[in-house]
This record gives C-alpha cells, sequence and structure tokens, in this order.
C-alpha cells in the first residue's frame, strides 16, 4: 500500500495544505494552515532523520531506505519510485526547515496572499517530490513542478523589473530542462543491457550499468549542464542575479535555499552516479568553468551595491563551490559538497529573510542609501552579521565546516590541474571576506544615513521566529558538523564505487 | 577541570552576549570578572601543577617535560587519516600561555569596569557586549594554545580573528573604527589563506594534523620521514612517495608548506608586510588594545613558529625566512615609532618590533648553540613582553581617559597629577628598554645572545633596535611627563589617577613587570623539554648571564635613554634639529614608509578598479548579454515574420499560389 511509506508523506502533506489553502477565507486560516503545514514538514524531516540513522545503526546496508515503487505508465516502464539515502534525508531535512522558516518570512504578503501560499507550497511539493524519487521520470516531473510556480511568483509578487526577471528565469531553467530531457531519454534508452526491459530507476540503472561510453560522453555533459543550470553554473548563472533581485523574499529564500541545491543532487545523483565513466573523463572541464565560478562570483559581489544582487553573485561563488567539490570525485569532497549545500541553504534563506526584512522597513536595497542600521534595528543588524559570518566561514558555523572538508577533500589529488584550482577555490575566501565585510561596514555600522530610517521599528516576533530556526540551523551544523558528516560521508561511499570500479 | 577552562569564557559570553541587555550593566561587568577570575585560577592551577607536581606524565626521570594531551575528542572526520579533533594540550608553551592570556584577560576584564565609564561614572553604551565579546576573545585564545592539531589551531585562529574584528570595532559608529576592524579582518584573513594552503600542503603529505605526530619524533627520525630517501630499492618509500612533485618552484614542499604557515603568522604577529592593520587596530577601547593587540593575539603568529619549531628546525630555510622578516620588521618599527604622535600608535609599532625580536629569537636558534636558547627566549621574552607591553597600555589608557585625547601633544608634564600612572609607565618603560633589574632586560639579552650564536650581523642588528626600543620608548615618556604642564581651563579638573579598577591592575602589572625576569625560563621552557640549569633559585637568570652581551645591550639602553633625556626632557630645538637635517628619512617613518598608500593602491586600484568592475561589467554585458540576444534574436524574428500572419486573404492566395508552384517545379525538377 503507498500511503505505507513514510516518504510519501513528503508529498502527500503540502497536497493537503493545497487543498486546505483552496478552503481558507482570511488571512488567519491561511497563516494556520502553512505553519501547521510546515511544522508538520519539519517534524516529519526530524522523525525520517533519527529513523534512518536507526535502521542504518541496526546494519541495514541498502543503498536506499523506505524504497517503494507504483506503476505508473506501464509502456514505458515509469514509476512513482521513492527511496532515500543519507545525502537526500539531510536534503529534506533542509528544505523542511526553509519552508518553515519562508512561511513565517511571509506572513504579511500582500495582494493575494491565498493565491502566494498556493504556488509557494505547490513550489515546495516539487522540491520534496525532487529528493524523494529515484524514478528519473518522476524526478524531472517534480522538477518541473518546482521550477513553473516561480515565475509566477516573481511575476506578480516580486518587485523590480519583475516581469523581465521573471521570463529570464524561467527561460534560461527551461533551457536546462531541455537539455535535462534529452540526457534523460537518452539514459532511458541506454538503462538496460541489450533485449531487457528499459527503466527510468536509478538504482536499477546502475546495477545494469548498461550506457555505452561513447553515449556517456554525450549524456554526461547534457545532464551535468542541465542541472548545473539550475546550479547556477558559469555562464549559465545570469538568471540568478535577476531573479533573486526580483523575488519577494520567501521565494527568494526557497529558491536559493532549497531550488538551487536541486541543481547540484541532480549533479552527482543523475549525471555522476549513472555515468561515471565520463564523469572521470570530462570532469576537468566542469571543473574550470566551477572553479571560474567561484572566484568570479566573488569578485563580481564585490563591486554590486544592490544587496539582493550581492548575496546572488555570492550564491553563484559557493554553488559554484558545490560543484567544484561533486567534480573533485572523492568521498571528503562531495561529503564537503552536500555540507556546503546545506549549509548555503541555509544562510542563504537567513540572507534573503534578513534583506526582505531590512527592504520592507526602508524600501531601498541599495547599500549606498543606508548605513548604521545596526543603531536601528538591532536585531536584524546582529542576525546580518551572523549569517556574514557564516557566509565568510567563521568556524563554530556552518559555513567553515563546509569550505575545509571541500578543501581537504580536493587538495587529496596530487596533480597540478587539481591542485591550481584548489589554491585558486581557497582564495575565495579572502575576496568572500571583502565583500561580506563591506556590506556589513556600510549597512550596519557607521553614522546613521537616512534620517527617515530612525524611526524604523526592530523585527517582529515572526521574523525572529523565523531567523532564529535559521540561525540555530547554521549553528549547529556549524558546532556538531560530525552528525552530518557521517550521515553524508556514507551515502556517497556508492557513488565513489561507480565512479572507481 | 582543565575543560572548564574553555567553558567558562565560552559561557559567559553565551550568557552575556544573549541576555547582556537585559542586565544592568555593572551585573554584566562582575558577571564577566568574576568568570575570568575563576578562569584565571583553573588555569594557575593547571599551569602549577604540570610545571611543579613533578606527575610522571608531565616531566620524565631525566627532568625531560613531556606533552601530555589531557583530552581530544574527533569534531569532523574528513578521511580515514585526517580528522580535526578537539583537544587540552599541556606542554610547557600551553602552559606557560595559559598563564599570560588568564593573568592579561583578568586584568583587563578588571581595568575595563573603570575605563568603559565616562567621566560621571555612567557605564557606556554597549558596555554588556564589551563583556560578552571579552569572554569570547579569552574562550578563543585559550583554545588557541591548548590545540592539540594545527587545524583546531586554525579554527581558534579564526575565532580570535573574528573577536579581534568585533572588538576593533566597538564603537561602530565611528567610521574610522569600522574601516580599521575591516581592515584587520582582510589582511589577517589574506594572511590565513597562506596559513590553510600551508596546512593542506602539510597533512597532505604528512598524513596528519597532530601536533604530537608533527613534532615529538626526535629531529633525526623525523628528518627520515621528510625527505626523499635514496637508500631504498624503490628509490621513494616515504610519505612523499604519494607526491608526484616534492618539489616545487626549487624548493621543497615541506619548505613552501613552513613558509606558508609562517605566512599565517605573519598576519596575526604583524610582520612586515602584513603589519599594516595593527597601527590601526588602536581605534578599540585601549583595555582591548592592551589584550588582543599587544599581549596575547599578536604573538599567536610567534607561538605557531614554537609550536611547529621540530619541524621548522628541518628545514633551515623556513628558519632563516622567519629570522629576515623578524629583523626588517623590528628595524622598520623601531624606526617609525621614533616619529609617531599618536602615544596608542607609537605603542602599536613598538609591540611590533618587539614581535618581530621574538620571531627573530626563534629564527636564529639552533639546537646546537647552549640547547636552542633562541627558542627559550623567544617564548621567554613573549611572556614578559605581554606582561610590561599589557602594563604600558593600561598606563595609555590611563592617560587617555584623563586627558580625552591620544596626542602627547594634548598631555605633557603629568607626573605631578597622575603618580601612580607615572611610576607605572616609567617602569614600563625601563622594562622595555631592558634596564637590569626589570623583566625586560633578561629576556632581551638571552634573545641577543642567541643572535650573538647566529651571525654577528643579527646581534648587531638586533641590538641597534634595541637601541631605538629604549630611545622612543623614552621620548614618549618624556612627552607626556615631563615638559610644562598644559594650562588647566577654569572649572575643569585636573588629571587624576583614576578609580582603583583602574590603577590595581597597574599595580599589579608593575610589580610583575620588576621580578618576572627572575623567572628560571630555562628550567620551564626549552624548544625539547630539557632543562638548561641543573640548580635553580631566584638568582639563576643572574648567574647565567652571558656579561658580555648583557654590558654591551645595557650600555646601548643607557646611551639611547640618555639621548632620549637630552632631546625631550624639555622643550628645547634639538628634535627640530634633526627633523630638519634628515627630511626624506623623518618623513617616509612618519608616513610609516607609505605601506598604507601602497595597499590603498593595490586593493582599490588593481584589484577594485582593475579586476572586480571588470568582471561584473562582463557579466553583465557580455555573458548576460548573449543570453538576452537570444531573447532578442527570437523575438526579432517573431516580428519580422508575424507580418505573414496578416488575416489578409488575398496574401494568403497569393502565397498558396507562389508555394504550389515552387513544390510543383521541385517535383518536377526532381523527377526529371
Amino acid at each position: 500500500m503507498i500511503f505505507s511509506n513514510i516518504l510519501i508523506y513528503f508529498v502527500v502533506i503540502p497536497l493537503v495544505m493545497l487543498g486546505l489553502l483552496f478552503l481558507c477565507r482570511d488571512m488567519k486560516q491561511i497563516r494556520t494552515v502553512a505553519v501547521v503545514g510546515s511544522s508538520a514538514l519539519v517534524a516529519l524531516s526530524i522523525y525520517l532523520t533519527v529513523d534512518f540513522l536507526q535502521l542504518r545503526a541496526a546494519g541495514v546496508n541498502d543503498i536506499m531506505l523506505y524504497t517503494g515503487s507504483w506503476m505508473w505508465f506501464r509502456p514505458l516502464n515509469i514509476h512513482l519510485a521513492v527511496g532515500v539515502d543519507g545525502i537526500s534525508v539531510v536534503m529534506l531535512l533542509l528544505s523542511a526547515i526553509i519552508v518553515f522558516a519562508g512561511s513565517f518570512a511571509s506572513w504579511k504578503i500582500t495582494p493575494l496572499p491565498k493565491d502566494f501560499f498556493l504556488w509557494l507550497i505547490l513550489l515546495s511539493t516539487g522540491v520534496f517530490g525532487f529528493f524523494i524519487s529515484i524514478d528519473l521520470f518522476t524526478m524531472f516531473m517534480f522538477y518541473e513542478v518546482a521550477l513553473i510556480p516561480m515565475y509566477l511568483l516573481i511575476g506578480l509578487w516580486g518587485t523590480g523589473r519583475k516581469e523581465y526577471s521573471a521570463m529570464k528565469l524561467t527561460l534560461m531553467l527551461m533551457g536546462g530542462s531541455a537539455f535535462l530531457m534529452l540526457g534523460i531519454l537518452g539514459i532511458y534508452y541506454h538503462s538496460a543491457p541489450e533485449g531487457g526491459q528499459l527503466t527510468m530507476n536509478l538504482l536499477e540503472i546502475r546495477a545494469n550499468d548498461a550506457i555505452d561510453h561513447n553515449w556517456q560522453y554525450f549524456l554526461f555533459p547534457m545532464t551535468f549542464v542541465g542541472f548545473g543550470v539550475l546550479g547556477a553554473m558559469f555562464p549559465f548563472h545570469t538568471w540568478s542575479p535577476d531573479g533573486h533581485a526580483s523575488a519577494p523574499t520567501a521565494v527568494s529564500m526557497l529558491h536559493a535555499g532549497v531550488l538551487m541545491k536541486l541543481g547540484g543532487y541532480g549533479c552527482f545523483r543523475v549525471a555522476i552516479y549513472l555515468m561515471p565513466f565520463a564523469a572521470n573523463e570530462l570532469a576537468w572541464i566542469f571543473l574550470i568553468l566551477t572553479g571560474i565560478s567561484v572566484v568570479y562570483g566573488a569578485f563580481s559581489a564585490c563591486v554590486q551595491t544592490d544587496l539582493k544582487y550581492i548575496n546572488a553573485y555570492s550564491s553563484v561563488s559557493h554553488c559554484g563551490l558545490v560543484l567544484f567539490a561533486i567534480l573533485m570525485l572523492n568521498t571528503t569532497a562531495m561529503t564537503g559538497a552536500v555540507m556546503q549545500m546545506l549549509s548555503h541553504g541555509l544562510m542563504t534563506a537567513l540572507f534573503f529573510a534578513l534583506i526582505g526584512m531590512i527592504y520592507g522597513r526602508t524600501h531601498t536595497r541599495d547599500i549606498r542609501m543606508m548605513g548604521g542600521l545596526m543603531k536601528i534595528m538591532p536585531f536584524l543588524a546582529v542576525c546580518y552579521v551572523i549569517a556574514g559570518m557564516a557566509s565568510l566561514g567563521l568556524p563554530g558555523l556552518s559555513g567553515f565546516v563546509a569550505e575545509m572538508t571541500i578543501f581537504v577533500g580536493s587538495f587529496q589529488h596530487a596533480d597540478m590541474f587539481h591542485r591550481v584550482f584548489t589554491i585558486v577555490a581557497c582564495c575565495s575566501i579572502v575576496i568572500t571576506a571583502v565583500y561580506i565585510l563591506r556590506v556589513v561596514g556600510k549597512l550596519l555600522f557607521g553614522p546613521v544615513y537616512d534620517e527617515h530610517h530612525l524611526s524604523l521599528t526592530d523585527a517582529t516576533w515572526w521574523e525572529r521566529l523565523s531567523t532564529i530556526t535559521l540561525i540555530v540551523c547554521v549553528a549547529a551544523i556549524g558546532c556538531f558538523p560530525n552528525f552530518f558528516s557521517d550521515l553524508i560521508h556514507n551515502a556517497t561511499l556508492p557513488i565513489i564505487d561507480a565512479l572507481t570500479k | 577541570m582543565s575543560i572548564f577552562i574553555l567553558c567558562i569564557p565560552l559561557f559567559m559570553f553565551l550568557l552575556l552576549g544573549l541576555t547582556g541587555m537585559k542586565m544592568s550593566h555593572r551585573l554584566a561587568g562582575i558577571l564577566g570578572c568574576c568568570g575570568m577570575g575563576v578562569t584565571l585560577v583553573l588555569a594557575y592551577s593547571v599551569a602549577f601543577n604540570y610545571f611543579f607536581s613533578g606527575d610522571p606524565l608531565f616531566i620524565n626521570a631525566a627532568g625531560e617535560r613531556l606533552q601530555h594531551l589531557l583530552w581530544n575528542e574527533t569534531w569532523l572526520q574528513f578521511t580515514d587519516k585526517l580528522e580535526i579533533k578537539l583537544g587540552f594540550l599541556l606542554d610547557p608553551i600551553s602552559a606557560m600561555m595559559l598563564v599570560v592570556i588568564t593573568t592579561i584577560s583578568f586584568m583587563v576584564h578588571l581595568y575595563s569596569m573603570g575605563y568603559m565609564r565616562d567621566h560621571h561614572g555612567v557605564f557606556e553604551h554597549g558596555f554588556q557586549r564589551f563583556y560578552a565579546f571579552l569572554s569570547l576573545f579569552s574562550f578563543s585564545m585559550l583554545g588557541l594554545v591548548v590545540a592539540t592539531n594545527i587545524f583546531q589551531m586554525y579554527i581558534f585562529w579564526e575565532l580570535v580573528g573574528a573577536s579581534s574584528y568585533l572588538l576593533i570595532g566597538f564603537y561602530y559608529t565611528k567610521p574610522s573604527a569600522v574601516s580599521a576592524s575591516k581592515k584587520a579582518f582582510i589582511v589577517t584573513r589574506f594572511a590565513d589563506l597562506g596559513f590553510l594552503i600551508g596546512i593542506l600542503i602539510l597533512s597532505f603529505y604528512t598524513g596528519t594534523f597532530n601536533f604530537t605526530e608533527l613534532t615529538s619524533v626526535p629531529v633525526e627520525g623525523l628528518k627520515d620521514v621528510f625527505q626523499v630517501s635514496s637508500l631504498t630499492a624503490e628509490g621513494v618509500k616515504n610519505v612523499f612517495a604519494t607526491s608526484a612533485a616534492p618539489m616545487f618552484m626549487g624548493a621543497s614542499v615541506m619548505t613552501w608548506a613552513l613558509v606558508l604557515i609562517f605566512m599565517g603568522g605573519m598576519g596575526k604577529s604583524a610582520m612586515l608586510p602584513l603589519h599594516i592593520w595593527l597601527p590601526d587596530a588602536m581605534e578599540g577601547p585601549t583595555p582591548v588594545s592592551a589584550l588582543i593587540h599587544a599581549a596575547t593575539m599578536v604573538v599567536a603568529g610567534v607561538y605557531l613558529v614554537a609550536r611547529l619549531f621540530p619541524l621548522y628546525l628541518m628545514e633551515i630555510t623556513s628558519l632563516e625566512i622567519i629570522t629576515v622578516v623578524g629583523a626588517l620588521t623590528a628595524l622598520y618599527a623601531a624606526m617609525v615609532a621614533c616619529t609617531q604622535i599618536d602615544i596608542k600608535r607609537v605603542l602599536a609599532f613598538s609591540t611590533i618590533s618587539q614581535i618581530a625580536f621574538m620571531m627573530v629569537s626563534l629564527g636564529v636558534a639552533r639546537p646546537e648553540f647552549h640547547h636552542g636558547i633562541g627558542y627559550m627566549a623567544g617564548m621567554f621574552h613573549l611572556f614578559t613582553h605581554a606582561m610590561f607591553k599589557a602594563l604600558l597600555f593600561l598606563c595609555a589608557g590611563a592617560l587617555i581617559h584623563a586627558i580625552g585625547s591620544n596626542d602627547y601633544t594634548a598631555m605633557h608634564g603629568l607626573r605631578k597629577y597622575m603618580p601612580i600612572t607615572h611610576i607605572s609607565f616609567l617602569i614600563g618603560c625601563l622594562a622595555i628598554a631592558g634596564i637590569i633589574p626589570f623583566a625586560g632586560f633578561f629576556s632581551k639579552d638571552e634573545i641577543l645572545t642567541a643572535c650573538f650564536g647566529n651571525s654577528m650581523l643579527w646581534y648587531v642588528w638586533m641590538s641597534a633596535v634595541a637601541g631605538l626600543t629604549a630611545f622612543y620608548m623614552f621620548r614618549l615618556y618624556y612627552l607626556i611627563f615631563w615638559w610644562k604642564e598644559h594650562k588647566i581651563p577654569e572649572g575643569h579638573h585636573a588629571p587624576h589617577d583614576q578609580a582603583w579598577t583602574m590603577t590595581l591592575p597597574l599595580v599589579i602589572l608593575s610589580v610583575i613587570s620588576c621580578v618576572a625576569g627572575f623567572v628560571p625560563f630555562g628550567n620551564l621552557v626549552t624548544w625539547n623539554g630539557h632543562p638548561m640549569f641543573d640548580h635553580v633559585s631566584f638568582f639563576t637568570n643572574l648567574e647565567h648571564l652571558n656579561w658580555s652581551v648583557a654590558a654591551v645591550s645595557l650600555a646601548v639602553a643607557i646611551i639611547a635613554i640618555a639621548i632620549a633625556t637630552v632631546m625631550y626632557r624639555k622643550e628645547n630645538p634639538l628634535p627640530a634639529k634633526f627633523k630638519n637635517a634628515m627630511p626624506a628619512l623623518w618623513n617616509w617613518c612618519f608616513h610609516r614608509f607609505y605601506w598604507d598608500e601602497l595597499y590603498m593602491f593595490i586593493t582599490h586600484k588593481i584589484i577594485f578598479n582593475g579586476i572586480c568592475k571588470p568582471i561584473a561589467w562582463f557579466d553583465r554585458h557580455i555573458i548576460d548579454g548573449t543570453m538576452d540576444m537570444f531573447a532578442t534574436v527570437t523575438q526579432k524574428t517573431s516580428s519580422a515574420i508575424k507580418g505573414l500572419q496578416s488575416g489578409n486573404v488575398q496574401m494568403y492566395v497569393w502565397l498558396y499560389l507562389v508555394g504550389a508552384l515552387v513544390m510543383a517545379s521541385i517535383v518536377w525538377l526532381c523527377l526529371l
């Protein structure tokens, strides 16, 4: 029975929320649904983590746990197949937390709060569905479900050049999807040895190991670029600054926090796991691109004046580091990559939440138009400093452990090429410090720039709840990294196995 | 018990940071002081236990002091071999640092109770935050010195950097403080990049982060581990076997690793050319300067080199680099200190110069000369310098608090008004100048002995710098406390000694500065734990003085003080004459050899305008332009051909006819 599988509830809960939202009549009911639903998701993901750990401790060594598969479309052998490993578990945890924080951050959204939450929850349905799927087709479907609402969310509730940004973001991501579609079809038609039953199931494809090496050369770049677009890989990252700048707060949070992680997750779950031969052969090309991303994004962030642009470029840099680490193709670096996804997800969500809150008060995001906010809104300012410190890799917060795992992992390659790019990537820690401190110094410290800002108020309780949730998570990863690192490390082993076979 | 040394400051930070705003200022301050007081007691007992208990864990039958891990827990696993542990390493230098840090930190906690108020005794805004940050700093610094592995050290290294950033920028509404804190963080971050890469190289080739494994092997044995052995049949059969290129650009990777790690130390310890942040860091409250930027954090670089000293010993090149960097910095900073006006800046440059002394001392240390006396001397000077420099800074704080300005031009003749501060400052000056029997005399003498054993060049060089030190310190002393005092305006109070919370630390540190020189360091802290003297008494250091070196350094110091007395005791035209005789030199010194301008040029003109802006432009116009171009082309094409869908029936008929004709002719041609 389908409902006996715990993973299904990650999709069921958002769908129920959608149904209830349709019935809602006022703001209060909408909030109740959003808060209860997202709390349920957080509870569910925590329960899943605990249960997952217990199963692993009890010695269940399958690659994926809680697997289930239900036929969906027989002629093409498409299933609704679900299953999770350590990496998916932490991604689900991340998504749940960010949806939770995002619901609080859009407490007072106007206009059309009901419609806003409908699309937002639909988006999160896609995200959760993506992370639990192990069937390529369902995965792709959920991926698209997560992308489309973005257009409306930005186009309707956004700010600035919202129509342009919404269109740009959607078209570029759709372009990526087109590559991805091709890649998935290619994989499907080579998924079984001669005469066998073709399949979309990741595990079966891996077990069959039937994708021809020549085809891998072709399909690997397709899928990697397809997912890489969403992971803001240079030179396909330009949707990110415009998109983020125009998006409303909760959407920015969800998009940078979770949606961009879909890219990184897909890259190793599909591209590298299924086509290890091509991954070994072609990794260097993408390593150059992502290595560039890391410093390029950071340098660009140094001269931006719009808070959201700064953060979007910083995301390009940090997400570049995720893909960079994945391409190092060893356990440590890959563990680091997932840690970086977690860490970046939480701290960018925190950043965008804070920027949204500041913008909601000052009505500008231009750092030249603001100053001395520490005096006016100390709570938000302190949170911003903490987010900044996490971003520049202060030990005790999540950024440090992720980056260090990546650097140590990357340095395990002894050849000159990897060394040079590792050192280039390391340089980003300095540039990050430059742009973070520039913003902190200008925006929060110094004398108050605009007299009108003096009358502004500090955070409300729901804003506090939203930011504190995220800060606690960032600090938890930073202080007890081994818990997450262990969980992720074990999940990377099958991928490394495939790569070294 | 040792874990509480770290936990109490951390707990105080969280407590004051989270609930401080709800507390009264006084309660927050008292809590901070009590927390630090308990930490002080614990740290003293741990250090005392280590040095004097005679426990076989700490000292072996031959009287050699051992490294001992009190505890060590895995924090983050990287690979099978590499993992970050958090632990507590007890050995001579960490025990000594525990004493130094907790002493100075406690003094500063106490002193700040008085300093962080205005003249009416009202606590400053953000007083609780100040104590929270002080606790955070103490926690990080203690964690740094007890680190059991190089990555733990890096973690706390970053944390002290961050707490230093927060404390320099304490007066966050002041733009100069904000930019100073930013500068400090970024410059040290840049240095830490080198440190990080050094760690990566070192850990890759040795397969460990742990200090015990890296340094406790006897030097001869370790040499085999690191150098490519030609004895084995395969040619290479050691840790470098994994490496394709053990040499890189003419130096072994080991040298690279050690020099890069030293780069981290150069940043934190403000060595040339990464020194530019320290003078600006004086924007922070003065107690902070005393704690972080004079006594503890800035010596972290020295501590790092000392910690890895057995490794550095294997690559003499890296030690020579350290010596050269140290010697240049010492001279540079001493020259600049002779011309500065701001008393805190004089002290800052003096700190840079004195830390460079320690670096040189480590750099010239060789086991074959007097059991590696340079190492012992460097640590000894670190200890004594922490005491007398903190004393000088706290005196400066008292002066600034009384006068309300950092310029000596606003002071003059204060010896009548502030007798306790005056005597304390004088003791500090005598100590730093190296006058017997004050603390600095002994440690500086050991350093000069070590230089003497290494080469004549460094001996003469460092003696000259020692002379300059005496000169600029007494110049400062005379300018502040002598000369004719300024008229006190009607209705103002005369400057006076401050409250007991501020005076007591001065007195305690003065006493320490007087007697610290007699601590028999040779028996406590040596590079291999082996004691230098057979018998220890109060006069051990005096008995073992190398009088030929000591006499020269005393003579130099006394001459320098005499010159300073002639030039600065009373207002006279001599200084101006000197200034006019060598205007270029004076200008260069006064403007700190234009290092700041050079950095400004590099960061703003080259990096900001030359790299960042073009990249941002490239991104907007080329990359994004290409993407937009696709969209524009699509749009243009569709608007160009949309005219064909006109809805005009005659047009459609025409097109249909033409199309049909073309098709027909093609078919016809093909069939032919």
